[in-house]
């Protein structure tokens, strides 16, 4: 254990789940700091993510949500602070630094390329080559087995409008784009899965696929992070949950701790999180 | 947008397309195949205005007249995927020539030293537009523009300004010049060429990972260097390899022309342009087919020999590309707002 954790607010946290918080964290945060110009972005975050928990995120517009997860995604680069990652220190300088060690993230812009189709779109960055010699010296892509792979992950994530894999994100709606790269994330996320309001654009049912989702990559031991302005949600889905607001952390509670509105209450200021004594 | 899955999977079985948004679709799917339809359409009209348009005799001749602007557009095309432009396109090539022509004269240096010599003169005036775009955050447009001119003064400067015939020139630097008959269809070095480079490069970017960043980097930067790809390499590439693709338009150049002279395609840099938006590839990045851009250099050519052989004045190809051109682009911003 290279780095203290950070208290808990573990009084509240259900017997079943105590076992989660005696681990290591999967994912770290140290006083992360950024500064746009002379915005300041972020002011000394510290944030604890326990593999097998979902941590969400809330707070008011330009709290620092977005910039929090994209500090600890590779997307930008905080100015302070450290990243460590299964406890040791990690320095990820671009996104795939961090894809590579196993985080995905679906960014609240999606960052999907409208102009290539589904499948294209699912694995870029990570394309699969055809076996033999096509692949190893043509460097040819497998397109028909990403194709179908691409199918089965957006299948397993219960979409059923979207059917041919082949179609061009910009012919899709913004709720389909939605669950393109909410399924890109539950596919490849090996260690954590970092989504950004990941329900936005979605309807009530699909909105529920994706909460089941995220349950079932953290009952697979994954590292979830929820960023989302849905309470109900938060409230259903979050193991514990970091409130941010004006670039800092004002506390972090757990379902079991506060009702939706304390939370709602700390998160625009109205009310003052007060202390728990670290377990 | 909010509707579940059973409503919207309903209005998605049921929904009617009118015959416009099938077609709309249509070439949202293949940008080439308006660009084909001109292309079969000019032909059948100057076959009619005169039958010695299609005969193997002309079609070998329009692809020789073709071949440079041609070869020059794949690079164009390159770069205009990526939502960038090449003004630099017509002085590269010069440049390149008139080094490969001046180091090879009279026996100065083999043959083969002068083309990589100019070859690599090329690849290196792309890497240069590469790095000022990557490094520098210049706009492709101002970059090629200044080096339009810093390597067209170049290549003057070094090669006086005067041309060098072919018969000073060893056979390899010509060699493209050179050719062999199919029946009565001839055929240059060069036009192979030009035939194998649209066929790797096409290769490249429909079944190969580096050939869908291009198109990720062109049409969304961001997102692509969010989803992990490395848009910045990408883009220097891009220039770079286009570069390479001007030095051997360069040493084709040679061949066709049977010298080597600084002004043998002044307006190339816009007839390349011409060639890539006719063919139906965005100027906004990130669509188009690079066949496409084949059938549009194909299509220039077709209307400036068809007129001539119809005894038409050739300020009406002049017109009617600028026609074209403007045809084009308003095709790609309608299919470009294709919905679902
Ligand atoms: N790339 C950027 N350039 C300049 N300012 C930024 C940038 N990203 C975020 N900000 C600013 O940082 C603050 C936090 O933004 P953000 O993290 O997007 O908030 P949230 O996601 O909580 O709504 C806002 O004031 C926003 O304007
Ligand atoms: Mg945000």
């Amino acid at each position: 254990m290279s780095i203290p954790k950070l208290p808990l607010a573990v009084d509240h946290i259900p017997d079943a789940k105590r076992h989660v918080y005696e681990q290591e964290p999967i994912l770290s945060g140290r006083g992360l700091g950024i500064m746009f110009g002379r915005v300041v972005g972020l002011d000394g975050v510290d944030i604890d993510l326990y593999p097998g928990e979902v941590l969400a995120v809330i707070g008011d517009n330009g709290a620092g949500k977005s910039t929090l997860i994209k500090c600890l995604t590779g997307a930008y680069l905080p100015t302070s602070g450290e990243i460590y990652m299964e406890g040791r220190k990690v320095d990820f300088k671009r996104p795939q630094d961090a894809r590579e060690a196993g985080i995905e993230t679906v960014y609240q812009q999606l960052a999907v390329i409208p102009a290539l189709d589904i499948s294209s779109n699912l694995y870029l960055a990570r394309e699969e080559r055809r076996p033999g010699p096509l692949g190893s010296v043509l460097r040819m892509l497998d397109k028909k087995g990403m194709a179908t792979r691409a199918g089965e992950a957006v299948t397993r994530l219960g979409i059923q409008t979207i059917q041919n894999m082949g179609q061009a994100v910009e012919t899709l709606s913004g709720g389909q784009r939605q669950a393109v790269a909410v399924a890109r994330a539950a596919a490849f996320g090996s260690k954590v899965v970092v989504l950004d309001e990941p329900t936005a654009a979605l309807g009530v049912k699909e909105s529920g696929m994706v909460l089941d989702m995220i349950k079932q990559l953290r009952d697979n031991g994954l590292g979830v992070i929820l960023i989302s302005h849905n309470m109900p949600h938060v409230w259903e889905a979050a193991d514990r949950i970091h409130i941010q607001r004006l670039g800092g952390c004002a506390g972090v509670i757990t379902p079991q701790s506060h009702d939706m509105g304390e939370g709602v209450a700390i998160m625009t200021g109205a009310k003052k999180l007060v202390a728990e004594a670290p377990a | 947008m909010t509707t579940s899955t059973s409503d919207a999977a309903a209005q998605f079985a049921g929904r009617q397309q009118s015959p416009v948004q099938r077609i709309q679709h249509l070439l949202h799917q293949f940008p080439w195949i308006s660009p084909l339809l001109i292309l079969l359409i000019s032909f059948a009209v100057f076959t009619g205005l005169n039958p010695r348009f299609l005969t193997a005799n002309s079609i070998g001749l329009l692809l020789q007249q073709t071949a440079i602007v041609a070869a020059l557009a794949v690079g164009q095309t390159l770069v205009i995927l990526t939502a960038g432009i090449d003004l630099s396109v017509g002085a590269i090539m010069v440049l390149s020539m008139m080094v490969m022509a001046t180091l090879a004269k009279d026996g100065g240096m083999p043959g083969i030293i002068a083309l990589i010599v100019g070859v690599a003169l090329a690849t290196g005036a792309g890497l240069l537009n590469g790095l000022l775009v990557t490094r520098i955050n210049l706009p492709p447009f101002i970059v090629t523009l200044g080096t339009l001119s810093i390597f067209t003064a170049i290549a003057l400067l070094y090669s006086g300004g005067s041309s060098i015939q072919e018969s000073h020139l060893p056979g390899l630097i010509n060699f493209l010049g050179d050719g062999f008959g199919i029946g009565k269809l001839r055929l240059t070095w060069g036009v192979i060429l030009v035939v194998l480079m649209y066929a790797v490069v096409g290769f490249v970017l429909s079944q190969t990972a580096w050939g869908r960043y291009v198109y990720a980097v062109g049409d969304d930067p961001e997102s692509a260097r969010l989803s992990g790809v490395p848009s910045r390499r990408v883009l220097l590439q891009v220039y770079t390899v286009a570069g390479f693709i001007y030095g051997l338009a360069a040493w084709a150049l040679i061949g066709r022309s049977g010298a080597a002279t600084p002004n043998a395609i002044p307006d190339a840099n816009l007839q390349s342009i011409t060639a890539v938006v006719i063919g139906g590839t965005s100027l906004f990045g990130g669509r188009g087919r690079l066949i496409g851009t084949l059938i549009g250099a194909v299509i220039v050519q077709a209307f400036a020999f068809g007129l001539s052989l119809a005894g038409v004045n050739q300020q009406w190809r002049v017109l009617a590309t600028g026609i074209l051109v403007i045809v084009a682009v308003a095709i790609d911003q309608w299919i470009r707002k294709v919905k679902a």
